[in-house]
């Protein structure tokens, strides 16, 4: 009974686009969405560090997710925003090609990503879920955001 | 979440309160020491130890209360008169004002502390306590600060004729109110001296119309038959000095017929502080009814709020915020082409002016005097002076002078060790300064002072000088430098602060100084500061500091590298320089040396060292930044072009992302964007070096 009851909860994900590549995020770790501004760039950071950016006094550093998951590199158009998430006391942003809705999903309509481990990014995909005939990745941020501390470390 | 329990909340409030009154006396203890023998000195010093017992028995921090029990009741006995103040005495309440510092800070941290650590102090303060003295103490400490009894011993008739009358008046002022005093616990002390007969003196009070709640209309006066002395009296009004109006004289004589009856203080009339509520909504017209004469004005404390740092960093980080938008606005406005005697530019210009004067105050909350770190080192003077057994007397000077509290706690560290050093290696041993001539007592200065934007402290002592000739041999024989170099008086002294100069085993052979120098300078660096020395032979030796007044902002120049901005901290940039074509040497491939008015100084690209570019074949036309490191050695970094020299707000970036050598901060520029702050020694030491011609010591020329 309980089982089910927490089974069944749903999570508000938020989806967006990366050359043409359906990804999603939890809503409850993004704090806002905001146009693509110049970033200053970061010496000796990997390429995907696009730098930092002026958030409103606080500086926010931003990179392009696209390139952190290995996808080709596209060219950034005005609809690129840049999607500021908190995880843990961290604050960054992620520069995508677009966000598109907010879905509502329970556990049952996530299925574990066939094989993890054989991927460049293990861990990164958490689940799958189909909506409309369309494949949606559930991304990690906890394992976006440390991996990158251990890269950078 | 569970709420933060109460009592812990006042604790440490209370130790807030000890720090400060640790402070006081300290400072009663100093002037103690310098000879001044007003009565009031002693007095301070007695009324801080005092508060301190009162408070840590409320708290039952029974070694605090043992502890601060001996040291008043010698206090006492020097605040009587009975005990004459020596030279010994004075250096004894030195040490146990430090012990009762160790001890406040002990109970503070919650660590044990063992009861015996204070025999020593003890029984020194015995040793001045006279035998009855003594054993009124037992009796006394049973201290219980809290214990107030209600039931006072109010008028009666039967007063035995043989012990003196006192008559008593008392008229407290609004502030004593508003200190939190009350007026029952003092009537209630008296009473408990002897027959007391207290009268309320209700006939200042006005109408309920033209009260004015927060006024104080009453005053008492008491008529005591008590056998102690007018001091003892006195002392039940300790707490309210200057915030009352008492005399106290012999009433012997006079008959008590002449005062009028009036009601008993139990009828508690208007006015009265219990019934301030009850009158509050009242319409205040009428200004508060103050006595004409009220010395004790003008030196009250002033007010202090105590505010949480974070706030404070919060309303810094706004007006960070306040002072960028507006250069974003006037930058903007520039752009829109509106003449600069317009409306809005003028307006642009007031509000300029006005962010400007915010900083500044919000960093002024920030700032607080450098006395207590200079308390702080007088206590390791008397342990530095007394392990090397030399008499030592510290001088201070500009106390008042005001430093951000970041500075003042990371300075701590390196001050201690120059401190310690100043005694132990600066200032020569007894014997050796009578044979100089000298005075016995060495001397140690410690002195702060702005100037020019910058704090400038400095730590001297009266010893013999940089014996430079051993300092030189030591270096060599490290091999620090070359045994054929010659250096000149400079820069052997700073040899000092070479990494690596200082170590255990060369202490004890070295007659000048050098015991962690480097760290000392490491720690100064850090804080936006430098660090010189001056010394004399046979007269003494300079420490001098220059630190930036806060961490908050830095005084940076502003450069332009491979399209980017950067910022550099001014205090490492000793130089510029435009770089010519025949001013530029290749020492081998891949790595260049600019001359330097005769010296050589190698050449790093900013732009190539950061990873923005490849670095240029052409030199020429550009332009270098001299930088001086921390070991005394030189470098030149391009730039591409300096923009400006100006203050900038630092950020913080975040290490998980942001560990980038060479990049210290950044800071958010006029146009919004964000800049770095570099570290140009991070960047000097992580750029690879092809041979390691550039770690040989570069000769700084005369």
């Amino acid at each position: 009974m309980t089982e089910t009851a927490e089974a069944s909860k749903p999570v508000e994900l938020l989806t967006f686009k990366l050359s043409d590549q359906e990804y999603s995020l939890d809503i409850m770790s993004v704090r806002e969405i905001r146009g693509w501004t110049q970033a200053t760039p970061l010496p000796h950071t990997p390429s995907y560090m696009k730098g930092v950016i002026n958030l409103r006094g606080t500086v926010l550093p931003v990179m392009d997710l696209g390139q952190r998951l290995g996808l080709p590199v596209t060219e950034h158009t005005d609809r690129n925003v840049i999607i500021v998430v908190k995880h843990g006391e961290t604050l960054a942003g992620l520069l995508v090609d677009a966000v598109s809705d907010i879905i509502a999903l329970t556990d049952e309509d996530m299925q574990p990503p066939p094989d993890v481990s054989s991927g460049a990014h293990p861990g990164v995909i958490k689940s799958l879920t189909l909506i409309d005939e369309r494949m949606i990745r559930v991304l990690d941020l906890s394992h976006l955001v440390t991996s990158l501390q251990s890269d950078a470390a | 979440m569970t709420s933060p329990d109460p009592m812990a909340e006042i604790k440490a409030s209370f130790f807030i309160e000890c720090e400060e009154l640790l402070e006081a006396m300290q400072d009663g203890l100093q002037r103690l020491d310098d000879g001044d023998d007003d009565p009031e000195t002693i007095n301070v010093v007695f009324r801080a130890v005092h508060s301190i017992k009162g408070g840590a028995g409320a708290f039952g921090l029974e070694p605090m209360v043992r502890f601060a029990h001996r040291f008043e009741t010698v206090l006492d006995g020097v605040r009587a008169g009975a005990q004459p103040v020596t030279p010994d005495l004075t250096k004894l309440f030195f040490r146990a004002g430090d012990h009762l510092s160790d001890i406040v800070r002990a109970c503070r941290d919650d660590v044990d502390f063992p009861p015996s650590q204070s025999d020593a102090i003890l029984s020194d303060l015995d040793s001045y306590i006279s035998r009855d003295a003594a054993d009124t103490a037992e009796d006394e400490i049973e201290f219980q600060p809290m214990a107030l009894s209600l039931d006072l011993d109010l008028p009666s008739l039967d007063t035995p004729p043989e012990p003196p009358r006192w008559r008593i008046t008392f008229t407290p002022e609004a502030d004593m109110y508003e200190s939190g005093n009350e007026v029952f616990p003092i009537l209630s002390a008296l009473a408990d001296l002897g027959q007391a007969d207290i009268r309320c003196d209700t006939s200042k009070v006005p109408g309920l119309t033209e009260l004015a709640p927060e006024s104080a209309y009453l005053s008492w006066s008491i008529d005591l038959n008590t056998t102690v002395e007018e001091a003892e009296i006195r002392s039940v009004f300790e707490f309210v000095e200057g915030l009352c109006d008492i005399t106290v004289a012999r009433a012997d004589t006079a008959p008590q017929t002449s005062l009028p009856d009036l009601p008993p203080l139990v009828s508690d009339p208007p006015g009265a502080p219990p019934e301030r509520e009850a009158v509050a909504p009242t319409e205040v017209s009428k200004p508060a009814a103050k006595p004409a004469s009220q010395p004790a004005q003008a030196n009250a404390a002033k007010t202090v709020v105590r505010v949480d740092l974070d706030r404070i960093e919060r309303l810094v980080n706004l007006v960070g915020e306040l002072v960028i938008n507006q250069a974003m606005l006037a930058q903007s406005l520039e752009s829109e082409g509106l003449s600069p005697h317009s409306d809005a530019m003028n307006g642009l210009e007031e509000f300029q002016r006005l962010t400007r004067d915010i900083q500044d105050s919000v960093m002024m909350i920030r700032a607080q005097p450098v006395k207590p770190l200079f308390q702080r080192m007088s206590r390791i003077v008397r342990e530095a002076s007394a392990a090397v057994d030399k008499d030592v007397h510290l001088i201070t000077d500009g106390e008042t002078t005001e430093v951000d509290k970041t500075v003042i706690e990371r300075l701590a560290d390196p001050l201690t060790h120059m401190i310690r050093n100043a005694v132990d290696h600066g200032l020569e041993s007894t014997e050796d300064r009578v044979k100089a001539g000298k005075s016995p007592e060495g001397s140690v200065k410690l002195s702060a002072a702005h100037r020019s934007g910058r704090v400038v402290i400095e730590v001297s002592d009266d010893g013999s000088g940089i014996n430079r000739p051993k300092v030189h041999q030591i270096a060599i024989d490290k091999g620090l430098v070359a045994e054929d170099a010659v250096l000149s008086d400079t820069e052997i002294d700073n040899l000092l602060f070479l990494p690596g100069f200082s170590t255990a085993s060369c202490v004890s052979d070295l007659s000048g100084r050098g015991v962690g120098m480097d760290v000392v300078k490491t720690a100064i660096q850090s804080l936006g500061g430098r660090i010189t020395i001056t010394s004399a032979a046979g007269e003494g030796t300079t420490f001098s500091i220059s630190l930036p007044l806060t961490l908050a902002v830095l005084d940076g120049m502003v450069v332009d590298v491979a399209q980017e901005t950067l910022v550099v901290p001014l205090n490492v940039v000793s130089e510029t320089l435009t770089i010519r074509d025949d001013t530029v040497d290749e020492v081998e491939p891949g790595t260049r040396v600019v001359r330097v008015r005769g010296g050589f100084v190698p050449l790093f690209d900013l732009g190539s060292a950061l990873g923005y570019r490849a670095e240029p074949s052409n030199l020429a036309g550009s332009v270098a930044l001299l930088i001086v490191q921390e070991d005394g050695s030189r470098a030149a970094l391009i730039v591409d072009e300096i923009q400006d020299q100006r203050q900038v707000v630092i950020k913080g970036l975040d290490d998980a992302f942001c560990s980038a050598p060479g990049i210290a901060a950044a800071t958010i520029l006029g146009d919004g964007q964000i800049a770095l702050i570099i570290d140009p020694s991070d960047i000097i030491a992580h750029t690879p070096k092809h041979s390691g011609s550039h770690a040989a010591p570069l000769r700084m020329e005369a």
